[in-house]
């Protein structure tokens, strides 16, 4: 995006849209050949992710639909929502990591209109057993459903 | 002779590729595949004599109710109670627990206790809840141990003359441990309680003779033996099953209707209600006899070979925990890696092909006994063989390599 041709309303204004970061994961998912490297990528990102506050992990935060346990945290920071999640299973932390990257740290208007073509086009879905690609659908859920409610506070 | 390659054969679906790779089924506990020689029972009954059954006059009726019939004598046989209307016609496991626990509300007050064990699946232990909330009466449980086996010491202290009814598994789903049902039966009976199993599991492996165990109930579904979905059997003791009221009210289950008294038909129509699975009930008979031709003994000693096989190679994995111990199991290895979720576990065995479960198994009380969210269980048929166990433990190891 070019700053020269933004209509300026600072609220909504970002460096980084919902669009170029899930490009950049199209980008980096269609350097793999297989799914064993797919799924080594979603792995080590699950690994390597401190994604939430111990206090957060409780009952109330937790989705449901998925086998593995989910828990959801979200904050607003400067008209943005800030999401932090974690799981007890690592491939389901992987596939967190991935839609956290995505929707954290965006205004909730933004959370709420992005379309999820891009889990589609990784092959996350096809990739995925039914039971979690329930799951990623209830996470998904789960995640514009907050920003639902933090763009009615907002507005 | 036992040929598990010519077995094979009879099973169409073995033949398909999952995720590029042939399939592997290792979760026959939650349902077994179909041979063909059931698979044309159904394509014949509705290519042939589709009909509504005991109301027609017409030839097609007439062949279809004789089918269906003959389904009932077969299933008589093989579970050997004295006469045929002691087996009626259920949906499954489920329903069959249902109209016992649904009967039952009419004989129990406050101050019954009705004893369930330690090992059931959890789905069965609502309708037991569910009877004591409508009458009073009170949920006693027989714990287990770390094996994996009811501690029958404990059952003996349970027992009293307030127990009406004992309800146990004949084998566990999560873990495949057989029950002592024999034991359990006579013990229940020396306080005149009624004992019901829960023989979904047992029946894939076992055969069942409800004679010999004087059980007063026994039940199973289809689909775990060869069978279609949707169907299963509940034997219950004539003088049981005339004493308890119908579950269901509708077509088939009523002698005369008129708006002042309906009185109900004799057994086995007074608990089949409406019209029922028909092609289910006859392919259930076909199912039977697909497996008695093979025999239960030639199965039961097959899986044991494969069950002993899969348990030692996979206690070679370091930091792999079997659950479910017992010296008496049938063949279903619940087992976990060390500080990997199962349900990892199980998504990159499908990548492989393999299909295990993975998750509580319906058995939330017994996971939570051990602490785990779940396990993996891998459950083989007589249609397995020990180079596919060779896999598995393969896909085990390569799971192990890429999680941890
Ligand atoms: C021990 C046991 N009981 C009952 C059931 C339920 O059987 P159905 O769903 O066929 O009614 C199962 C199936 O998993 C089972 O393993």
């Amino acid at each position: 995006m070019n700053n020269n041709d933004t209509i300026c309303n600072f609220e909504k204004r970002k460096i980084v849209t919902i669009q170029d970061i899930q490009n950049d994961i199209i980008d980096e998912f269609s350097m793999f050949d297989d799914w064993e490297e797919r799924y080594q990528y979603m792995i080590d990102l699950g690994k390597t992710l401190p994604l939430i506050n111990e206090q957060y992990k409780t009952d109330d935060n937790l989705i449901k639909g998925c086998q593995s346990k989910v828990w959801v945290h979200a904050e607003m920071k400067d008209n943005n929502v800030i999401f932090t999640a974690d799981s007890d299973a690592i491939i389901t932390k992987g596939i967190i990591a991935i839609l956290i990257r995505t929707f954290s740290n965006q205004h909730p208007q933004d959370i709420i209109d992005a379309d999820t073509e891009f889990i589609d086009q990784i092959g996350l879905k096809e990739h995925l057993s039914p039971t979690r690609a329930n799951g990623l659908v209830s996470m998904v859920k789960q995640l514009k459903m907050y920003a639902i409610a933090y763009q009615t506070q907002l507005s | 002779m036992f040929n598990v390659e010519k077995i094979r054969q009879d099973f169409p679906i073995l033949n398909r590729q999952v995720n590029g790779k042939p399939l592997i089924y290792f979760d026959n506990a939650a349902t077994s595949q179909t041979p063909k020689q059931v698979i044309d029972v159904i394509v014949d009954y509705y290519s042939n004599y589709n009909a509504n059954i005991h109301r027609g006059v017409h030839t097609l009726s007439q062949e279809a109710t004789d089918a269906y019939e003959q389904a009932r004598i077969k299933i008589q046989n093989h579970f050997n109670a004295k006469k045929a209307h002691e087996i009626i016609f259920t949906s499954g496991t489920t329903h069959g627990i249902n109209l016992i626990a649904n009967g039952f509300s009419s004989i129990l007050k406050p101050g019954d206790d009705i004893i369930v064990s330690a090992l059931e699946h959890h789905s069965n232990i609502v309708p037991w809840q569910m009877l004591c909330e409508r009458t009073g009466a009170t949920l006693k449980v027989i714990p287990m141990n770390l094996e994996g086996e009811l501690i029958l010491s404990e059952y003996d202290k349970l027992l009293s003359a307030n127990t009406k009814l004992v309800f146990v598994n004949h084998i566990s789903n999560a873990l495949g441990t057989i029950n002592p049902i024999e034991t359990i039966i006579s013990k229940a009976h020396t306080v005149c309680a009624a004992v019901l199993v829960d023989g979904a599991q047992s029946c894939p492996h076992i055969k069942p003779d409800v004679q010999a165990l004087d059980v007063d109930f026994y039940v199973a579904s289809a689909h775990k033996m060869c069978g279609p979905t949707g169907q299963g059997m509940l034997y219950g003791k004539e003088e049981w099953l005339q004493k308890l009221p119908p579950y269901q009210g509708g077509g088939e289950m009523i002698a005369e209707v008129t708006f002042e008294k309906t009185t109900y038909a004799d057994l086995p129509h007074k608990f089949e209600a409406g019209t029922p699975n028909i092609c289910g009930g006859i392919a259930f008979g076909a199912a039977i006899d697909y497996m008695n031709a093979i025999g239960f003994s030639t199965i039961a000693q097959y899986e044991n070979e494969l069950l002993e096989y899969a348990t030692q190679q996979l206690s070679g994995i370091e930091g792999l925990k079997i659950y479910g111990t017992s010296a008496y199991k049938t063949s279903v290895i619940s087992f976990n890696l060390e500080g990997i979720h199962p349900y990892d576990v199980g998504t990159i065995l499908d990548k492989l092909g393999i299909a295990v479960r993975t998750g509580h198994h319906c058995a939330q009380p017994i996971m939570d006994f051990y602490n785990i969210p779940g396990t993996v269980r891998a459950s083989f048929a007589f249609y397995n063989t020990k180079a596919e166990i060779d896999s598995l433990v393969a896909g085990v190891k390569k799971a192990k390599l890429m999680l941890s």
